[in-house]
């Protein structure tokens, strides 16, 4: 008995051993090694023919690198002189007056201008519909602000709502594409070629400003703007802050319908008329508390006060 | 089991099926593509010129594009400066689209003729002349 006990323990404590050690530690070990090794031997490679082969990627490609050579090098030098017409900005955004939207009646005219021009699809089931700016309350808006005693004026006061084109965007960091990015002068775009629908932008943003084209939008577009690409089904959209109409040195759709409501401008510039706006009034941006750093400012020019309240201005009892 | 009959005959039908498409398309040659230039924008211009020479865009006008999409969307820029010189916007539906508004008789020739099937137009589509609806 003991001496099978023996036997039976030798080649259980063999088998562990040998499981242990060669399989389990040893070779991950190595083969992570070896991944590393790999990439590290990319890196360097990548990094010592990078000048080279952006420059010559082109040309090898074509095989005449004396046409091809000028349009490789051409995009860089176009890059730098781009769009002398359009106002550059370090950071743009956005300084929406809510009061005076509702007092406008704008809104409509400010939705209406933004989905036609970029031919946003207008579907009416609220769980497949897209949209890039809309209207809602206080409480929704501003949930963290809200409480049971807000003046009535301001709980019933309408914001319109779109992509806060956050200083540090939850989207851009979880795309996995790098579908959507930040622009260097704060806009966070979309590159709709490169997004494939996997929507954790959707997910992650704290706004709910984008939006899945769950089925062809095609057929829900009334009116077709050749100025601007429609999307496929399965491609998230939002808000681009008109960078079409930045490069041309117009301003965006909302701000031109909105009948003064909405500025735009540089938040980095002290001069700037939406610096000025919110030097001059107090302000409030969508979820502070999440360190997304919003781009869009809401003034509060007394809307929280019944008599100079626009909309609801009777006090409710 | 060995059943020669069986196999060969089973090896000649599937070689026969896997044949079929070079028999049945013997002789039948498709026609060379032409694209079409006579559009009213080219027939305008003083000069014929394409943004870069006509083997350069044959060859590579997808990688042209390809670079204007990532320099107009990633980078902001709107410009493009050609190799002669000359300065265009870069844009499909602006430039390109603009000359070449006859999306059957230019594009959809050659595409069709290499089965390549580009979806440039699944967004690119805003005006009907180009969309070939």
């Amino acid at each position: 008995m003991s001496e099978l006990r023996r036997t039976q323990k030798d080649i259980k404590g063999t088998y562990v051993t040998k499981g242990t050690v060669p399989f389990v530690t040893y070779v991950p070990f190595m083969s992570l090694e070896r991944r590393e090794f790999i990439r590290q031997g990319f890196a360097a490679g990548l990094l010592g023919l990078g000048a080279l082969g952006s420059l010559g990627a082109l040309g090898t490609l074509v095989g005449c690198s004396k046409v091809a050579a000028p349009a490789a090098t051409a995009p860089a030098a176009t890059t730098a002189t781009a769009a002398p017409a359009a106002p550059a900005a370090q950071r743009w955004g956005l300084v929406i007056d809510p009061a005076l939207l509702v007092k406008t009646q704008a809104f409509n005219a400010v939705a209406q201008a933004c989905h036609s021009h970029h031919n946003v699809p207008q579907i009416s089931d609220p769980k497949t519909e897209v949209k890039w700016i809309w209207q809602d309350d206080f409480a929704h808006c501003f949930e963290e602000m809200d409480s049971a005693y807000l003046p009535a004026a301001l709980r019933e006061l309408q914001f319109p709502v779109l992509c806060n084109h956050c200083e540090n965007p939850v989207c851009v960091r979880v795309c996995p594409t790098q579908a959507t990015f930040k622009r260097d002068d704060g806009i966070v775009d979309m590159d709709y070629h490169r997004c494939i629908g996997c929507r954790f932008c959707m997910t992650s943003c704290p706004y709910g400003a984008r939006s899945l084209n769950f089925c062809d939008p095609q057929p829900y577009i009334a009116q077709v703007d050749p100025g601007y690409p429609t999307r496929m089904r399965g491609v998230v959209e939002k808000c681009n802050f008109c960078v079409e109409r930045l490069a041309q040195g117009l301003p965006p759709h909302c701000v031109e319908a909105s009948q003064g409501a909405i500025l735009y401008g540089d938040l980095d510039d002290p001069a700037s008329e939406v610096r000025q706006a919110l030097a001059g009034s107090l302000s409030i941006r969508r979820r502070p508390e999440l360190g997304t750093e919003p781009s869009v400012y809401y003034l509060l020019r007394g809307a929280e006060s019944p008599t100079d309240a626009p909309k609801g201005g009777e006090p409710h009892a | 089991m060995y059943k020669p009959v069986r196999i060969v005959a089973f090896l000649l039908v599937i070689l026969g099926l896997v044949l079929a498409p070079v028999w049945l398309n013997q002789g039948r040659v498709a026609a060379v593509p032409a694209p079409s230039l006579d559009t009213q924008a080219i027939n305008a211009l003083e000069e014929r010129q394409c943004v870069e020479s006509a083997a350069y865009m044959r060859a590579e006008h997808m990688l042209l594009l390809d670079s204007w999409r990532t320099a107009v969307v990633r980078d902001g820029a709107t410009t493009y400066t050609s190799s002669a010189g000359r300065v265009y916007a870069m844009s499909l539906e602006d430039s390109c689209l603009g000359c070449h508004d006859n999306r059957a008789e230019f594009c959809d020739s050659c595409h069709a003729y290499v089965a390549a099937e580009p979806n440039c137009w699944s967004c690119h589509n805003g005006e009907e002349g180009v969309t070939g609806r």
